[in-house]
């Protein structure tokens, strides 16, 4: 399959370990937990009608998903009757071949690209390079990843696991035709640089490929979201335009996009509202002095159909909006790179073993401390956990856990369902491990947790089970 | 099977319905025909004057600037002087909305203003906007044979008229005014949305603004609030 070279997910742990080992990666991670939550909170505490707009939010999405069918009909019709075309892939290489097509019929070389998670899910400028066409990625984020043949990290801030010195040194090796020896210190020269870089490439690309957030079946509209503008640009200055949609990004109105809206931007970049929020419909019309003269839609399944009947169908609620893995202390501490795929994150745990199947993924929903900050901050409410739950117990089903973990699962499953025999062994172990550590207080070293140890010391039990103080306690009073 | 066939009838199986089922296209029909209003903030919710100052406080929290006017012939003035505060070349390019074409340009002679969409040489342009929305400080900008959407992007000061009578509380009194003007479900080509100038926190999660779209945004609300 065509994700095969960039997966890394059945690596998961191999890659944890160079990531905690990387200071440059934990230096550029560091601001995530320090920044962005802080913000978002303060942001959120704004709005009192934020908890109510994220129950409206995720009744929105469940009507739509339910009646699914029949919002991409009145999509594809109104779309359809603004002069735009709409197209369907059931699988990436579907996505890829039309897009190709498309870009064909334009006689296309260079395309400029708006950020799209969908575009990385399907490794769609791989494949327009191999076949002759230059893809330029226009979101900053995207272009530093682009530059240096990267997966973004980040769902939203694509380079966030980038140090300042590293841009900088990118800068340097790829825009060979400035002066080797200019003085790029500041964060504003940088962002100049690309900015004009950039610019020469909107004004002259063939097509314009975007992402979408959202589309409107009322009006046969998409919309994406963008801070820079260079979503804006990509989609309005190019002859064609192509939107990458997946069948979950539709939405039955203006008004329900609004309640979307509103908790988009506060989870995402604790923004009231981002900067830009676009919504196209149809090609350029008469009259009009800018604007593609062709305008298409290419809507995506790619194993989102199959998620819909089954136990992930939450997951289809997903906006993209990147807080659960802004609050993720597993990501902050491994960043996205760890994940081995496009999506990182708590809401990659449960989609990505959707879309690559389970057996190439199956670390993703065990890299959980199940803390349950992620499904707290969710604006569409996704039991996150709950779902990284059911990919566990699937995994065990299909057999597909280590033979040490099933065995272990297997022993703690034959006490844990007798409850007497259990209290018998875990105070005998409790007692034993107190008694053992009754001078030290704590462990620099246990038997079978030499992976826990060599991080930390483990502290050392009271001597009695927490069930028998308990007991003692209710005795007492 | 074509694409689109497999596609819809896997949804269908995944549902357990056929597509044909009345009541499911009746509910269809009726969330499209009523477009409910969800959760309003009371945030806008303000009498014409007071929300009138909530936009222009929103669109300065979003790192933009605004100027309450009298009246649109103030417009043109206003533009000169905001040039001159910022040691801008005197030349601004515009939209052909009526509304602009109305306004008393040739009262400031220094001022050069051409007509037209931007092809990336024009370093400010004047657009005017459909509507505005208090709640965030957003700007409502509708495309059209009148209102190039490149006027939007490309220029680095972007300013931007609105008619005080066109601040609303929130989106859905906007959308509600759009499909009076527009008629019920056809858009104009671009809505673009816009609240505050372009940033970027790509680089070391440091905000900057001016990426790919303005650097500076001037918001000129004109007229009595109504």
């Amino acid at each position: 399959m065509a994700f095969a070279e960039h997966l890394t997910s059945p690596a998961f742990k191999e890659n944890a370990r160079h990531a905690l080992a990387d200071p440059q990666l934990q230096s550029a991670l560091h601001g995530i937990e320090t920044g962005i939550v802080d913000r978002r909170r303060a942001t959120v505490a704004k709005l009192p009608e934020f908890d109510a707009l994220r129950d409206s939010a995720r009744a929105i999405k469940n009507h739509t998903l339910a009646h699914l069918d029949l919002y991409l009909e009145q999509f594809e019709q109104k779309c359809t009757a603004a002069g735009g075309h709409v197209h369907y892939a059931v699988t990436a290489e579907e996505a890829r071949a039309k897009v190709l097509e498309i870009c064909r019929n334009a006689n296309a070389r260079l395309v400029t690209k708006g950020k799209s998670m969908v575009g990385e899910e399907i490794a769609i400028n791989d494949f327009l390079e191999q076949n002759g066409i230059t893809p330029v990625e226009t979101d900053l984020g995207e272009y530093l990843v682009q530059i240096r043949h990267e997966l973004p990290s980040h769902i939203i801030m694509p380079a966030v696991h980038l140090t300042k010195a590293q841009i900088e040194a990118d800068f340097r090796r790829v825009h060979t035709h400035l002066a080797p020896d200019r003085n790029l210190e500041e964060h504003q020269t940088l962002l100049t640089e690309a900015r004009v870089i950039l610019r020469d490439r909107f004004l002259s690309a063939d097509v314009g490929i975007t992402g979408a957030n959202f589309l409107i079946a009322e009006t046969g509209t998409s919309i994406i979201v963008t801070n820079e503008g260079n979503g804006d640009l990509t989609q309005t200055l190019p002859r064609v335009h192509i939107v990458l949609a997946s069948i979950e990004k539709v939405v039955p109105t203006l008004e329900d996009v609004s309640q979307l809206l509103r908790v988009l931007a506060r989870s995402a970049t604790a923004q009231e509202m981002s900067v830009y929020t676009t919504f196209s419909t149809g090609p350029r019309r008469a009259g009009d002095p800018d604007g593609p003269n062709e305008y298409h839609v290419i809507i995506l399944d790619n194993g989102r159909t199959a998620m819909l009947g089954g136990q992930f169908r939450d997951m289809l609620r997903c906006i993209r909006c990147g807080a659960c893995m802004n609050h993720c202390p597993v990501y902050a501490a491994v960043g996205g790179h760890t994940y081995g795929w496009v999506y990182p994150g708590p809401m990659g745990a449960v989609l990505t073993p959707s879309i690559v199947g389970i057996e190439n993924a199956g670390h993703l929903p065990n890299a959980s401390t199940f803390c349950g900050r992620c499904e707290e901050v969710c604006p569409v409410r996704i039991p996150l956990p709950g779902l990284m739950r059911h990919w566990r117990e699937r995994e065990f089903e299909r057999h597909l856990s280590p033979a040490a973990v099933r065995s272990g699962l297997a022993f703690w499953a034959y006490l844990a369902t007798r409850p007497r025999l259990y209290a018998v062994a875990m105070s005998l172990f409790v007692f034993g491990l107190g008694l053992l550590g009754k001078f030290f207080r704590r462990f620099r070293w246990l038997p079978l947790a030499g992976n826990w140890t060599q991080h930390r010391d483990f502290p050392a039990p009271q001597m009695q089970t927490f069930q028998a103080q308990w007991k003692r306690r209710i005795r007492t009073q | 099977m074509s694409a689109r066939d497999t596609l819809f009838a896997s949804i269908r199986k995944s549902l357990g319905v056929t597509g044909a089922e009345g009541e499911r296209r009746a509910a269809v029909a009726e969330r499209l025909r009523q477009h409910p209003r969800g959760v309003i903030p009371a945030r806008g919710q303000l009498p014409p004057a007071e929300r009138v100052k909530l936009f222009a406080r929103m669109v300065e929290a979003a790192n933009g600037s605004a100027e309450i006017l009298n009246s649109a012939d103030q417009v043109p003035a206003a533009v000169a002087a905001l040039l001159r505060r910022h040691n801008l070349p005197m030349q601004v390019r515009r939209g052909n909305d009526p509304r602009l074409a109305a306004l008393p340009w040739d009262k400031e002679r220094q001022l050069d203003v051409s007509v037209g969409a931007s092809d990336g040489h024009q370093l400010v342009s004047v657009g005017h906007a459909f509507a505005g929305v208090a709640e965030t400080g957003t700007l409502v900008m509708t495309s059209g044979t009148d209102n190039p959407t490149t006027l939007n992007f490309l220029p680095d000061t972007h300013i931007v008229v609105v008619d005080a009578r066109d601040i609303a509380g929130d989106y859905e009194a906007v959308w509600q005014h759009v499909r009076e003007v527009f008629g019920v479900d056809a858009l104009p080509r671009a809505i673009n949305l816009i609240t505050g100038p372009s940033r970027s926190a790509d680089i070391a999660q440091i905000l900057i603004l001016g990426a790919h779209g303005p650097r500076r945004l001037h918001v000129l609300v004109v007229g009595e609030a109504g």
